[in-house]
């Protein structure tokens, strides 16, 4: 039996506020302000409320997939990856790096956001890059 | 002055009459709930003092509900202020949680505290360490009542005006444990409006904490749009005192008016 709670932060938008994920025996079972974070001082909006539930959302993407014949299917990362490559590829060669835009996203560490943006502007040649904390 | 609920703690689970405590640790500055079920965890327990005395307090009873839900064999023991006795009491009145499986742990608050939460009985009867502090004054409630209607009015739409609906108010009410909550109800409230429809969402949540609400005052510290929601659940408590005579929590056998059903 285990029953704790762990702090970590709210991935929705760029505020950071603080939370605690309550774990019961190794599953999140809900989700409380943190009263000692100084960004968000035992508060949360409605999406902090609820970020236990995507965590173990059935919906949630946890493989890579590929649409043939407009249905999406499970395939593997080598093969995901490199058909994202030559696509990303043929459609830079053809209508220039202009023609791509990039989103990326709270849910990712600062780190992993970095290495988008160097991916963006140094790999593909262009500044069209966004992130969801701005919307 | 956490030694004698370490000690209590330490003996219940020696003696297996508990499966864990349920407490607050400190870890790194942050202050979280936690079930302490090894002894050698102790050392890291809390009260919720961080800047203050008490002002880190988390809906434990609300937690202790999902252990129980888990484990209904088993017995906890938990660290309870006057406000949290409180609820248990209704708690186990509603049949949320059984009492015998239920150890109590007591704190009392310093009147600092009881003054800031203006609380009625700042210390649980089963008090173990802390002071018995004195019961403060409703001045909040006072105020607002010197108001004539109209400004009354004023007064509290401009309030709910500011919601944002995020139900923190509701998500952290350790009173709040209904499966199906009016507050999403569509044919009721509006989804997708931002205040919710004013004066309705909060007097209906106002109304749903009749013989619940035990002022612990967490939805008040939850709510990010700083609407003094602790004083409209205390109105609504001095209200059900005067009309129906019943004082949530102060019982433990006496049921609140909204929970007697007569079959006639």
């Amino acid at each position: 039996m285990e029953f704790k709670t762990v702090l970590s932060f709210c991935p929705y938008c760029g505020c950071g506020c603080g939370l605690l994920l309550e774990v019961l025996d190794g599953k999140i079972v809900g989700t409380l302000p943190s009263k000692t974070s100084p960004v968000n001082q035992g508060k949360l909006c409605v999406k902090g409320w609820n970020v236990h539930e995507f965590v173990i959302s059935p919906n949630r993407l946890i493989k890579p997939m590929v649409r043939k014949n407009d249905t999406l299917e499970n395939s593997s990362w080598d093969e995901a990856l490199h058909l994202s490559a030559t696509r990303l590829k043929e459609i830079k060669e053809k209508y220039g790096p202009d023609s791509i835009g990039v989103l990326t996203s709270a849910k990712c560490t600062n780190e992993e956001n970095y290495l988008l943006q160097k991916f963006t502007r140094a790999a593909i040649g262009t500044n069209n890059i966004d992130h969801c904390a701005r919307l | 002055m956490s030694t004698k609920i370490k000690e209590a703690v330490r003996a219940l689970l020696a003696e297996g009459k508990i499966k864990g405590f349920l407490g607050l640790r400190e870890e790194h500055g942050n202050i979280m709930p936690h079930l302490f079920c090894d002894p050698k965890e102790l050392d890291s327990l809390s009260l919720g003092d961080w800047k203050k005395s008490g002002d880190t307090r988390y809906p434990l009873n609300q937690m202790m509900i999902q252990l129980a839900i888990a484990y209904p064999n088993e017995t906890f023991a938990i660290l309870v202020r006057g406000c949290d006795e409180r609820g248990l009491r209704e708690l186990f009145k509603w049949k949320q949680l059984a009492e015998d499986k239920v150890i109590l742990i007591g704190i009392g608050c310093p009147d600092e505290l009881a003054r800031a939460c203006e609380c009625e009985k700042p210390f649980p009867d089963s008090l173990l360490e802390g002071p018995q502090g004195t019961r403060a004054e409703n001045e909040k409630v006072a105020s607002l009542d010197k108001m004539d209607l109209e400004e009354r009015f004023t007064f509290w739409e401009a309030e709910f005006n500011r919601c944002i609906k995020c139900l923190g108010c509701r998500n952290i009410c350790p009173m709040c444990f209904c499966n199906e909550c009016t507050l999403e109800e569509a044919n009721l409230i509006d989804t997708g409006e931002v205040p919710p429809a004013n004066p309705t969402f909060h007097l209906v949540r106002a109304i749903h904490m009749v013989g619940r609400c035990i002022d612990c005052g967490l939805c008040e510290e939850a709510c990010p749009a700083d609407i003094p929601l602790r004083t409209l659940y205390k109105k609504v408590g001095e209200i059900i005192s005067k009309e129906f005579g019943y004082k949530t929590g102060f019982s433990v056998d006496e049921k609140s008016p909204f929970n007697i059903i007569e079959v006639k």
